[in-house]
């Protein structure tokens, strides 16, 4: 795969204020790549620099080998989504999807037929004479969708595209969003701050906080290992417990949990004895069982139901431990003719195996 | 219903005295002025009786006024040249209204309050006193009682009703759709007339209406920096209401101006729609 895009040890900075920080990387041509991080973040900042509106204090940007430095956006073949669509609103739907071709000056022949077939990819072929205020949110979308592509840019970048849209639209567009890069081909820099749309929508995540980027991925890389407390904390759910590093050998580590004792958990690196971080594990490495069940774990440990959110296919037991911690665990209802496994009160066992989890510096 | 009722009666108290205000110094002088264009002028001046008291005394109904009007070109060529100067006087003051609206409406927000205030400030002195100012300005330059002082002195007065509704409107375009559309490959004069320009329409048709209409009835400014040659059609009815004294007359010329005002306004608005419609 060759790099399309690569950004190096880019910086801007807003007075004092470094708003993107030393960010460095690259994306594959024909890659589905996300900036994912909470807002504020420093998502659109970069992105408005690769589309051009601003410019680095520091760092390069380079599209297909070329530093793209002092050219003006309308010369970039890079084409942008706005979140809020930015649809000129005394066009039609046809005259805003034509755009781009008109400033790319092609025939009017090829123009017509190109803004035919962007609308039929986009189920918008009966709208293509009403007016941006005419049409539904998601059609909005779709129409700044078709503008952004018919002139086929080397890259799209899309900002928050789905931010405004209902959370069943928002499903709908996100495999639509997937079969239309596949289809097209075109290269895609999504930003979003919503972690499940980052980890079903990419092939690869950027995690950002602020300004820097935590962590680097293909998305089952990013919620399996996560590589620091950020990461492991903004994706996903996870259960995260304070931990010293009592032994270290290449079989696994053994952590000294605060009132939970010893914990087994797999190898890290760098994790020499005395360190001290976080045990991170996730809800549904923890398994949730009646007091007397024998569980073969080696992680286990007594503890009273505090509280439960039931969520149709699965339930979210939070559980007290005996040593005063707070552990969650998920478990699937899919027991026949069962709907609920515990109630608020009960006395339950949580238990892991000696490989999960995470122990994360810092 | 209760609560449609009272809607009902709120808007009757929300839209009545205005409502009334308009019916009566509105429409009722309108109705006046028409009845009054085809009456016959008092001896000394007002309208002489609709009923003459008895034989030999003139009053009643006519259409001298408009046969008048109709049978003689000057007041054809004076209409003529009235819309012709106020059409270019509100095209020039568009022309240089624009820049500055614009200026206003791209500036940080802390600065636009007060450099729209610097626009409307001239309206703080008396309009004949800034008239004359300019024949103080214009006196050595030799342009006195000249056309040329005549559009310079419409211009400089209407000039803020045409920034005022530009900037209202400019200052209300999103400014992510100029990001849009350089994003999309439009160069800065692209922007300019693909998305600025139209979105910016109604704010021309607004101005353009603020200007144009008052300059068909100006007649101070014509009257002190023009020549006698630079008669307006305000100049016409001012004098037929304050020099001649004949009321029928007066009344009959500005029926006239504003059938035509009308008219224009009717072409312009049929234009814009029909400009929509096709763009
Ligand atoms: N033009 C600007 N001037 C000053 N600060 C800015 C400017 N643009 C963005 N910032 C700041 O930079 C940070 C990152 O902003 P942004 O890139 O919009 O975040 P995100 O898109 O991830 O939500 C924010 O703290 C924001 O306040
Ligand atoms: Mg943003």
């Amino acid at each position: 795969m060759t790099a399309i895009l690569e950004i190096r040890n880019v910086t801007r900075r807003f007075g004092d204020f470094a708003a993107v920080n030393d960010v460095s990387l690259s994306v594959a041509s024909g890659e589905f790549f996300t900036l994912l991080g909470p807002s504020g973040c420093g998502k659109t900042t970069l992105l408005r620099m690769i589309a051009g509106f601003d410019d680095p204090d520091a760092g390069e940007i380079l599209l297909g080998g070329k530093d793209l430095t002092g050219t003006a956006p309308e010369r970039r073949p890079i084409h942008t989504v706005f979140q809020s669509y930015a649809l000129f609103p005394h066009m039609t739907v046809a005259q805003n999807v034509a755009f781009p071709l008109k400033m790319a000056k092609r025939p009017a022949e090829e123009i017509d037929r190109r803004v035919r077939e962007a609308l039929e990819l986009v189920h918008l072929a009966e709208k293509r004479t009403s007016f941006p205020h005419e049409l539904s949110g998601g059609q909005k979308q779709r129409v700044a969708l078709a503008r952004g592509l018919i002139n086929r840019p080397r890259l799209l970048l899309l900002d928050e595209p789905l931010g405004a849209l209902d959370a069943k639209l928002r499903e709908e567009m996100q495999i639509e969003l997937i079969a239309m890069q596949r289809e097209l081909g075109i290269t895609f820099v999504f930003v979003t701050h919503s972690q499940p749309e980052a980890l079903a929508l990419s092939h690869r995540i950027a995690v950002m906080n602020a300004g820097r980027i935590e962590q680097m991925d293909e998305p089952s890389k990013i919620y399996g290992f996560p590589r620091n407390r950020f990461v492991a904390d903004f994706i996903g759910h996870c259960n995260m417990l304070e931990a010293r590093v009592a032994d270290a050998t290449p079989q696994g580590l053994r952590l000294e949990v605060p009132g939970l004792g010893a914990v087994a958990a797999p190898p890290a690196d760098g994790a020499r004895a005395g360190a001290s971080g976080v045990l991170a594990i996730r809800p549904e490495q923890v398994r949730i069982a009646a007091p007397d069940a024998a569980l073969d774990l080696q992680n286990r440990f007594g503890g009273k139901v505090r509280d439960f959110l039931y969520v149709g296919d699965v339930t979210t037991y939070v559980v007290d431990l005996e040593s005063g911690a707070r552990v969650e665990a998920l478990l699937a209802n899919s027991a026949p003719g069962r709907a609920k496994f515990f109630e608020v009160g009960d006395a339950v066992q949580v238990a892991w195996r000696h490989d999960a989890g995470a122990f994360l510096h810092g | 219903m209760a609560r449609r009722r009272g809607e009902r009666v709120t808007r009757w108290l929300v839209g009545g005295p205005p409502g009334a205000f308009l019916l009566l110094f509105f429409l009722l002088p309108s109705l006046i002025m028409i009845v009054a264009s085809f009456r016959y002028p008092g001896e000394f001046g007002g309208l002489a009786p609709l009923f003459p008291a008895g034989p030999g005394e003139e009053g009643g109904l006519t259409t001298e006024n408009y046969r008048v009007f109709f049978s003689d070109w000057i007041y054809f060529q004076i209409f003529l040249k009235s819309f012709g100067v106020a059409a270019f006087t509100t095209l020039v003051c568009l022309l240089m209204a624009y820049p500055i609206a614009l200026l206003i409406a791209r500036s940080p927000h802390q600065r636009r309050d007060l450099m729209v205030l610097l626009v409307v400030l001239p309206f703080a002195s008396n309009f004949l006193v800034r008239v004359y100012a300019w024949m103080i300005i214009l006196g050595p330059f030799d342009l006195l009682f000249t056309r040329s002082a005549v559009i310079l002195g419409l211009v400089y007065v209407h000039l803020p009703f045409m920034v005022l509704p530009l900037y209202t409107n400019l200052e209300k375009h999103d400014p992510v759709l100029l990001d849009a559309a350089q994003d999309l490959g439009a160069t800065g004069w692209s922007r300019f007339w693909r998305v600025t320009f139209p979105l910016s329409l109604p704010g021309i048709f607004s101005g353009s209406a603020l200007v144009f209409i008052p300059v068909l009835g100006v007649f101070a400014i014509p009257e002190i920096l023009g020549g006698i040659h630079d008669w307006l059609v305000g100049n016409m009815i001012k004098e037929a209401f304050l020099g001649v004294r004949d009321w029928p007359f007066g009344s009959m010329l500005s029926l006239m101006l504003t059938v035509c005002v009308l008219a224009v306004a009717g072409a312009a608005a049929w234009l814009a729609a029909r400009g929509l419609q096709r763009a």
